[in-house]
């Protein structure tokens, strides 16, 4: 139970998908400038890494290591994630059209999000257990929504101030995130 | 084709539509690996060899008017399992020839598939291009991509641990170490740099000199533009 707990709080604080393992920087930027997309992205990225998590971990395991095909998991796994993303579109498409408004815009822009990806391999690299991939599948992308949230909020307050002419779009926001990023290195000492 | 078209074709990624710090493409890598100017040249190495023959390929594949027919509906998949190949080639090979680069390296090594790189110039560039023209645009924004971190990690290696590690695998070993400039001014390297909130400001900072660099042309240009009017 300690050892999941650790999964998770590493995951969440100190290993932040974001500020430290630097995955989905993409969408960092590009979609965190407003609190609402910002918590549509973080919300279907949350949910498609949990469940790609659960398929390539499965695949991977009863299928690609019995047959010592390994190698080709790079290839599968992306095909299994664009896949799934499309299954995803496809099903919240015909059950609720509310949420797919919501969040459907950021559905095709998941397959191409490094992060999915990211885990989908960590998990198997790391030779997580399914308990542990499953605890650290659900921390990575919600410490993805946590930060991105946070950094919305500040960024919606930083278009009301006078930005230097030379700083003004991307420059200013990676100086922000290296500010968040200072904040959540010290969360290292506490394990 | 002439010889001018082609120079142009190749050095566009350089400064014009340099995919880093122009477009601002393939930033996730550009940020996590830079600490070291090895690990800028491996990754430069890998994303070369993925970038030409994906773009050869991307082309051969919408070249013929009638395989072109056949692969537009459904060329995201197509695009997908062709670099998705090519990257798992360089994975090989990486652990094969270069093992210490390819651990350092880790995780980056295969989310080259999803570099928006490879993708935007498949989809922008390779798709109504001839083969021969989109691997000379696959060479020049590779090489532009590597120039741009290898400028990044850099000001990375030498603020954060005072050395330039330019190649260190197997028996080469081509490291300069700036300790003495440390020791004469009395100071530390900044760890900062070394850590990922060095990866941050670096290259915020380098995209804000850009800015300023690029708006004073723009001024210029305006205010010769004017005095021609008048």
């Amino acid at each position: 139970m300690t050892n999941l707990l650790t999964i998770a709080f590493t995951a969440f604080f100190i290993e932040n998908v974001l500020l430290y393992q630097f995955l989905g920087i993409c969408s960092f930027i590009g979609v965190g400038k407003k609190r609402s997309s910002s918590l549509g992205m973080g919300l279907a990225v949350v949910v498609t890494i949990i469940l790609a998590g659960m398929a390539t971990w499965a695949i991977y395991r009863y299928v690609m290591e019995p047959l010592e095909i390994g190698y080709m998991k790079t290839i599968v796994f992306i095909l299994v994630i664009a896949a799934l993303v499309q299954m995803m579109e496809t099903i919240i498409k015909k059950f609720s059209p509310a949420l797919y408004k919501a969040l459907g815009i950021y559905l095709p822009l998941i397959t191409t999000n490094c992060a999915v990806l990211g885990v989908a391999i960590t998990n198997i690299t790391r030779d997580y257990s399914f308990a542990e991939m499953l605890v650290y599948s659900a921390a990575i992308p919600l410490g993805y929504l946590f930060v991105m949230y946070i950094y919305a909020i500040i960024r919606e307050k930083l278009e009301l101030n006078p930005v230097p002419k030379a700083f003004r779009g991307v420059p200013i926001a990676m100086i922000l995130a290296a500010l968040l990023a200072i904040i959540f290195s010290r969360f290292g000492g506490l394990i | 084709m002439d010889f001018k078209a082609v120079r142009e074709n190749f050095f566009k990624g350089f400064v014009k539509e340099n995919p880093l710090f122009v477009t601002v493409l393939g930033t996730c890598p550009a940020l996590a690996i830079t600490t070291k100017v090895e690990n800028a040249v491996g990754m430069g190495i890998a994303l070369f060899f993925v970038l030409i023959l994906s773009n050869l390929l991307v082309s051969l594949v919408t070249f013929r008017p009638k395989l072109r027919a056949l692969v537009m509906p459904v060329r995201i998949p197509v695009y997908i399992v062709l670099i998705a190949t090519l990257v798992v080639i360089t994975e090989m090979l990486m652990e094969a020839f270069l093992q210490p680069l390819y651990v350092t390296l880790g995780v980056f090594i295969p989310l080259i598939v999803v570099n928006c790189i490879i993708f935007g110039r498949a989809e922008a560039y390779a798709s109504d291009h001839k083969p021969l023209e989109s691997m000379v645009d696959g060479a020049g924004m590779a090489l532009g991509y590597t120039m741009a971190i290898i400028l990044i990690s850099l000001f990375r290696e030498i603020l954060g641990a005072g050395t330039i590690t330019i190649w260190a695998q197997g028996n080469a070993n081509v490291v300069l170490d700036l300790h003495f400039i440390y020791d004469f001014l009395g100071i530390a390297p900044i760890d900062m740099f070394a850590k990922p909130v060095g990866a941050f400001v670096t290259y915020g900072l380098i995209l804000a000199v850009i800015a300023a660099v690029s708006n004073a042309k723009a001024e210029k240009a305006k205010i010769a533009a004017a005095g021609v009017k008048k």
